[in-house]
């Protein structure tokens, strides 16, 4: 097993990042010069990371680097990091999203004070993919509310007060949920196991409970995920605040904190309620197939660019939520690859966007933009191969995931499976749709140009990415496998099959 | 005549000893006290109270917990550990108190003759073992605070609020002695543990008495610890009350009648706890949530700060209505958690309204945090602090709560008071977001002085030096039972 040593630091880096920027913050660049140094080492200890993990530490269901302290024993409250294949993805996903986002989105007002939220944002993300003690969990999931608050209600849109204020009381109000189930958890252990009030994940996942008491936990925890993620119907304060937001800020909140609920619904309401999923399958997978195809609905006919995103996320969570619900092995690799792919594919909309937005200003509306393949070849360009791998085209990365995940899942429950796959083809319908009408045409607007050698670059990470994911995704699946194996056979004996 | 534990008294003692010294002081010396010395004789006063109550916790380690004069007066660790919560804040008040006294609009030594005067009436009410002696304590310190409210003569909202608080205040007070006397009546003694012991050795054929007697009593605490439905002073009050006094009264008032209400009713009457707690769970709800959405409507920030302490009860009766040793810790926890953030926002608040003490307007903060970095982030952090973000001690002492309220089953009622958090949060991001709103506001600088400046600072550390590490602040609460529970 390795040193937690190096999670620590992972979790630490980016926080001591973000003071090193706001004690130098009257410097010009000084600050993003740290910020971008930062985050390059961030990137560099994930890979790293990836590279070192390994699956069978003995006795360790597939988590490595583990290590826990107990920081107050009354409470119940501990540090504790571990990780395994299925957080390593996503590990990797917020080193990556922040650099690039670092890279290739810079807002040059208050700088400092905006690499420093972002870097902060970066550090909690972390402790959150990497905590490995439900109650801790809790408290980074919780903590990454401020900064994210903060990016949008300083740097955003015109409306951006009011995104942020609904972005922070959604997922509050959903949070509420959650840490009355994560209360009843611990103390349910307590009473079954006695000694002292503990969180720690490996422990509450023993605990004994009735299929009734597993269903409503779940639900009290899969409310809290909804809302981040966002999961049809909880999703209605994501078009503003990935509208309101700065572009790195839509980055941050589409990227990555949209994958923590996600990652929450996989690691903490699916796996540690075994008995509930036959209760509360088929509602999820309604709610799943619902959100796709109402996301894509929406897509199609939402006048904005950004928002245009902003559903196709719903939908594409929706395909993620499929997959980690249906309980199949293929279906679930797939989402958690999904995770992955969307992050990435999500990262190049929005830095495109944000391009574009850079040199015309103003709400992104599709009416208002025609013709940018003329004069911005390039930017057409990027945005194809961006949009190509969101639809799923086989070869790049975004069909690996959804193909795995409709296989999984018309095995086992082939109606909604169904349903789903006509997600892929409405994909298809608004994205093409949206392009033909912002590229195709003509446009003599002098502003439109193509993009810059250093927005190219910012670029190359993501499309490399989609490549080669597309192409060979096979070292990352043997990562995520052995993790979602250790998933299903603990949800197995409960009546999962396939 | 009983024996006397004096170490037990010594905190009263030394608190009443000192307000009564700085009163015939102020009449020896000529042209009256400065303002310098009083407040350095009150600090040190609060101080002195500091270091008792160290005393006494390793005297109650030693010995265990005891009672004294007629068994009418407890020393145990939950006394102890209040004494101690309520010296700080007693200390940090007098300091904000100190820069708008030297402003000059009130003279003399009045504020820490009261101020030092009523904090001796909570003392006694968080060590009252007797209804009789948590009524005195009760007095004291009202009849003290009344004054305080209407201390700053140039306002007449000032003496308003006193007015209104004096009357509502002396109802309630009323209802409370009627409420010990029907109690009385039913049990035969007014002694805390002895209604314990009587209620626990014997079966109430006709409980209505009892019960009367009980509902009374906790209409008297709602009142003085402003729970909706009984609250409905506090907003007005806290508005017209000179703002250094409202942050005196925010936290020490909360200190005092949260211990006395826990002691009564868990302490005695424990062992009508089916009968009481229903009724608990209904404030809880209506304190936590209406508390919480009359703040959004709110334009003044020290009525929006009123109805924050209002959601603020509402928590911490919950970890009353837990009625366990969990609920007990956490209640005790709250209070310390709570009393040095209260204190330190009212000292911005002080600063941001002066000299005049009118202006609260919520947009005279706009912009505050680009024009004084400092002072916005250290509000900011405050605020943050009584929403209950992690890494702050609001957020362990909601936690505290809520896990003592989930322990003793009551899950509806933590989602309950968690969903209006999620209300409140709108309320103090409103705050927080008008601190860093970008119109320029052509406001002058707020004048920051030395003494508010340590408040605001040792409220900001404290907040997040145990929002980082609980852990000692989490034992301490752990530690300091109750003399007894049934």
């Amino acid at each position: 097993m390795h040193s937690s040593l190096w999670l620590s630091l992972l979790i630490a880096l980016p926080a001591l990042g973000a003071l090193g920027a706001v004690l130098v913050r009257t410097r010009e660049n000084w600050s993003y010069r740290i910020a971008v140094a930062t985050a390059t080492i961030e990137m560099g200890l994930a890979i790293t990371v990836a590279l070192l993990y390994n699956s069978a530490v003995p006795g360790a269901s597939t988590f490595d680097f583990a290590g826990r302290w107990v920081l107050a024993a009354p409470f119940g409250l501990a540090y504790d990091v571990a990780m395994d294949g299925i957080s390593l993805l996503m590990v990797v996903l917020t080193a990556f999203v922040v650099w690039t986002a670092l890279l290739g989105a810079r807002d040059r007002r208050r700088e400092g004070a905006f690499v420093a939220w972002l870097l902060l944002l970066t550090s909690f993300t972390m402790g959150s993919f990497l905590a490995h003690d439900v109650l801790e969990f809790f408290i980074f999931f919780e903590l990454t509310l401020v900064p994210a608050y903060f990016i949008i209600a300083q740097w955003g849109g015109a409306q951006r007060a009011r995104a942020a204020l609904k972005f922070f009381i959604y997922t509050f109000t959903g949070s509420a949920f959650l840490f009355v189930g994560v209360l009843y958890l611990g103390f349910a252990h307590q009473h079954q196991f006695g000694g002292d009030l503990t969180f720690a994940y490996s422990a509450l996942s023993a605990t004994a409970m009735s299929s009734g008491t597993a269903t409503w936990l779940f639900v009290a925890f899969a409310i809290a995920f909804a809302a981040k993620a966002p999961i049809w119907p909880l999703h209605t304060w994501s078009p503003i605040s990935y509208a309101e937001a700065p572009t790195a800020g839509s980055i941050e909140l589409s990227a990555l904190l949209a994958k923590l609920g996600s990652y929450g619904l996989l690691r903490f309401a699916v796996a540690l309620f075994p008995l509930a999923q036959s209760n509360v399958r088929p509602v999820m997978l309604t709610l799943a197939v619902v959100g796709i195809v109402y996301g894509s609905a929406l897509a199609s006919v939402t006048p904005d660019l950004k928002r245009l995103v902003a559903f196709s996320s719903v939908a594409q969570m929706g395909f993620i939520t499929l997959g980690i619900m249906t309980g199949s092995k293929i279906a679930m690799v797939g989402a958690v690859l999904l995770m992955f792919n969307h992050g990435v594919i999500t990262v190049g909309f929005f830095l495109l966007i944000g391009f574009m937005e850079k040199r015309r200003g103003g709400p992104m509306q599709i009416r208002d933009l025609t013709g940018w393949q003329g004069p911005a070849p390039v930017l057409a360009g990027l945005f194809t191969v961006v949009m190509l791998a969101s639809i799923g085209l086989p070869g790049l990365s975004g069909f690996v995931s959804e193909y795995l995940i409709l296989i999984g899942s018309f095995a086992t429950h082939a109606w909604w499976a169904l349903v789903a796959t006509f997600g892929v083809v409405l994909a298809a319908l608004y994205l093409l749709w949206a392009y033909q009408r912002v590229f195709h045409g003509r446009s003599d607007d002098p502003a439109i140009t193509d993009v810059t050698a250093r927005e190219r670059w910012a670029l190359v990470p993501v499309v490399v990415l989609i490549v080669a994911l597309g192409v060979f995704p096979r070292p990352v699946l043997d990562r995520i496998s052995p993790s979602v194996q250790q998933v299903i056979e603990h949800v197995a004996p409960a009546g999962v099959t396939k | 005549m009983p024996s006397i534990n004096y170490l037990a008294i010594l905190p009263v003692a030394i608190l009443l000893g000192t307000s009564v010294l700085l009163l015939i002081l102020t009449a020896l010396v000529r042209g009256g006290l400065a303002t310098k010395v009083s407040t350095s004789i009150s600090v040190l006063a609060g101080l002195a109270t500091l270091v008792v109550s160290f005393v006494q916790w390793s005297y109650v380690a030693g010995h265990g917990a005891t009672t004294t004069i007629d068994h009418a007066v407890a020393l145990d660790g939950f006394s102890v550990v209040a004494t101690g919560t309520l010296a700080v804040a007693l200390v940090m008040a007098t300091l904000v108190a100190h820069d708008w006294l030297a402003h000059g609009s009130v003279v003399g030594t009045q504020f820490h003759v009261l101020a030092l005067a009523a904090s001796a009436g909570a003392l006694v009410m968080v060590q009252a073992n007797d209804l009789i002696v948590v009524f005195l304590g009760l007095e004291i310190l009202s009849i003290g605070l009344y004054v305080l409210a209407a201390l700053d003569r140039h306002r007449s909202a000032s003496s308003e609020a006193a007015l209104k608080y004096f009357l509502l205040g002396s109802f309630a007070s009323a209802i409370f002695i009627y409420g010990a006397a029907l109690t009385y009546g039913a049990t035969g003694t007014t002694n805390i543990s002895a209604i314990s012991y009587f209620l626990a050795g014997n079966v109430l054929l006709h409980p209505g008495l009892l019960w009367a007697g009980g509902a009374l009593l906790l209409v008297g605490f709602a009142f003085k610890v402003a729970a909706v439905p009984f609250h409905l002073w506090s907003p007005d009050v806290y508005e017209g009350a000179p703002t250094p006094v409202t942050g005196y009264m925010a936290s020490i008032v909360k200190i005092g009648a949260f211990a006395a209400f826990l002691r009564v009713i868990v302490s005695g009457l424990g062992t009508q706890m089916d009968t009481w707690r229903p009724i608990l769970w209904v404030l809880v709800a209506l304190t936590t949530v209406l508390g919480a959405s009359m703040a959004l409507i709110q334009r003044n920030a020290k009525r929006m700060l009123a109805y924050s302490s209002i959601n603020h009860a509402g928590y911490i009766i919950l970890g009353v209505w837990a009625a366990t040793t969990r609920g007990n810790a956490a209640t005790l926890f709250y209070l310390m958690a709570y009393a040095p953030v209260v204190v330190a926002t009212f000292a911005v608040v002080t600063l941001v309204g002066a000299p005049a003490d009118e202006a609260h307007s919520i947009d005279r903060y706009r912009g505050l945090g680009r024009r004084q970095p400092l002072l916005g982030a250290a509000l900011a952090v405050l605020l943050l602090s009584q929403l209950g973000v992690p890494l702050t001690t609001g957020f362990y002492a909601k936690f505290a709560v809520l896990a003592a309220a989930v322990d003793a089953g009551g899950g509806a009622i933590a989602l309950i008071s968690l969903i209006a958090a999620a209300i409140a949060a709108f309320f103090y991001l409103r705050w927080v977001l008008a601190l860093y709103a970008e119109e320029p506001v052509e406001l002058d600088r707020v004048a920051v002085p030395r003494a508010s400046a340590l408040v605001i600072v040792l409220g900001v550390a404290l907040t997040l030096v145990f929002g980082v590490w609980p852990g000692p602040l989490a034992s301490l609460a752990n530690h300091a039972t109750l003399l007894f529970t049934p």
